[in-house]
C-alpha cells in the first residue's frame, strides 16, 4: 500500500471495505473488527498527513520571510536580526521617524539663515535706493560699501550652508528604499499566510468530508467589530471607492457648514 | 496664547508646533495622548487645544468630550487635526463641540485658516 499518495488513499480503503463486507457476511467478527480498526488507522494517518503538509507549508512560509543575509552591508545585517513582521514594521516606523526628524532639524536650521539673508538684502536695498536717487551723503556711502562688502561675504558663506542643508535633506530620504523593501517583504508574508489559510480552510473541508463532520451555520452570528460605535480607522487608503468618507478638506468644510458650523 | 498639541507621533507634534510658530504662536506644550493631556489642561491655563483623534490610551474624541464635560475647560477652543475622515466621525466631533476639523494630510494654509476662523468666532 502506498502511503505517500493520499489522493488515492481511498483505493486500498475500498479494498478493505469489501474485505470487511465479506468478513461480516461470513460471520468472522474478530477479523471484521481488525479490518475496522485498520480502516480507522488509515483515516487517522491521512488526516495527520494533511495536517503535517499544512504545518510544513506554514513553516516554509515563515522561514522564507527571513531576509537574505548574503549581502554584507550594514543595513542588510540590521534587517537580518529581525525575525518577525512586527519588528520589520517597527523598523519602518523608526526609519521614517528618524528621517522626518533629520529633515525637520535641517529645515529649522535653514529657515533663520535665509530669513537673515532676506532681512539684510532688504536693508541694503533701501540704502541702495538712496544711492540711485543721489540722496546719499559721502559718510553714508562709506557705510554702505562696508555693509555691501560684509553682505556679499555672508551671502557666499550662508548660501553654501543652505546648499549643504538641502543636500542633507535629500539624503535623509534614503529611508524610502529600505522601508520599501521591508514593506514589500511584509506584504509577501501576508499573502503567503493568506494563501496558506485558504489552503487550511480547503483542507479543513476535506477533513470534514472524510470524517463526515457537519457544522451548524454559525457565520451569521459572528459580530463585525469594525461596525460597533464610531471607531478610529486611521488614514483612508481607498477614499475614492467609498461614500462614507470625505476626500478633502473642502468636503469636511462643506459637511460642517451643512451642520450649521 | 498658550497652546497644547496632542498627538501620539512626535514628528506630527513637531510639524504642528513649527506651523504654529510661523503663525506667531510660540507658547506651546505637547502631550502624546488624551490621558496625559487632560491633567495638563486642568492644571494649567491653556487657551487652545490641537488634538489628533486616533491615539493609544485616551483618544482625541474622548478628550474632546472630557473637556466639554469639565466646568473649567468647557469653553476651551478645540481643533481636531486627524487622518480620521469618515463622515460619521466628523459629525460626532461636531456634535461633541469641536471648533474646527482638519484632515491629514493638511497644508499650512488649511491649518492657518481654521485657527484664524476659530479665534474670529471666539473673539467676536
Amino acid at each position: 500500500m502506498s502511503t505517500s499518495d493520499n489522493s488515492r488513499a481511498d483505493n486500498p480503503m475500498m479494498a478493505q471495505a469489501r474485505e470487511l463486507l465479506t468478513q461480516l457476511e461470513s460471520g468472522n467478527s474478530v477479523d471484521a473488527m481488525q479490518t475496522i480498526s485498520s480502516l480507522h488507522f488509515q483515516r487517522d494517518q491521512f488526516l495527520y498527513q494533511e495536517v503535517g503538509k499544512l504545518t510544513r507549508s506554514l513553516h516554509t512560509a515563515i522561514r522564507n520571510f527571513d531576509i537574505d543575509t548574503a549581502d554584507d552591508n550594514a543595513a542588510a545585517k540590521d534587517m537580518s536580526k529581525m525575525s518577525d513582521a512586527s519588528d520589520r514594521l517597527n523598523y519602518v516606523i523608526e526609519k521614517t521617524e528618524n528621517a522626518a526628524n533629520k529633515t525637520m532639524d535641517l529645515v529649522e536650521d535653514t529657515i533663520p539663515i535665509s530669513s537673515d539673508l532676506g532681512d539684510q538684502a532688504r536693508s541694503l536695498k533701501s540704502e541702495w535706493t538712496k544711492l540711485m536717487n543721489k540722496q546719499m551723503k559721502p559718510d553714508e556711502f562709506r557705510a554702505l560699501t562696508k555693509q555691501m562688502d560684509s553682505f556679499l561675504d555672508l551671502a557666499a558663506g550662508e548660501t553654501s550652508k543652505i546648499d549643504q542643508n538641502l543636500s542633507n535633506i535629500l539624503l535623509a530620504q534614503d529611508f524610502q528604499d529600505l522601508t520599501g523593501q521591508v514593506i514589500k517583504r511584509v506584504i509577501t508574508l501576508v499573502k503567503d499566510v493568506e494563501s496558506n489559510l485558504v489552503e487550511l480552510v480547503r483542507m479543513a473541508g476535506t477533513v470534514d468530508h472524510i470524517a463526515g463532520i457537519q457544522h451548524e451555520e454559525e457565520e451569521a452570528t459572528i459580530a463585525n467589530p469594525e461596525e460597533d460605535a464610531v471607531g478610529a480607522e486611521g488614514p483612508i487608503i481607498n477614499a475614492e471607492e467609498r461614500d462614507d468618507v470625505v476626500t478633502s478638506q473642502d468636503d469636511v468644510d462643506d459637511l460642517l457648514s451643512s451642520l450649521g458650523f | 496664547m498658550k497652546i497644547l498639541i496632542v498627538d501620539d507621533f512626535s514628528t506630527m507634534r513637531r510639524i504642528i508646533k513649527n506651523l504654529l510658530r510661523d503663525l506667531g504662536f510660540t507658547n506651546t506644550q505637547e502631550a502624546d495622548d488624551g490621558s496625559s493631556a487632560l491633567p495638563l489642561l486642568k492644571s494649567s491655563d491653556f487657551d487652545f487645544l490641537v488634538t489628533d483623534w486616533n491615539m493609544p490610551g485616551m483618544t482625541g474624541i474622548e478628550l474632546l468630550k472630557a473637556v466639554r464635560a469639565d466646568e473649567k475647560l468647557q469653553s476651551l477652543p478645540v481643533l481636531m487635526v486627524t487622518a480620521e475622515a469618515k463622515r460619521e466621525q466628523i459629525i460626532e466631533a461636531a456634535q461633541a463641540g469641536v471648533n474646527g476639523y482638519v484632515v491629514k494630510p493638511f497644508t499650512a494654509q488649511a491649518l492657518k485658516e481654521k485657527i484664524e476662523k476659530i479665534f474670529e468666532r471666539v473673539d467676536g
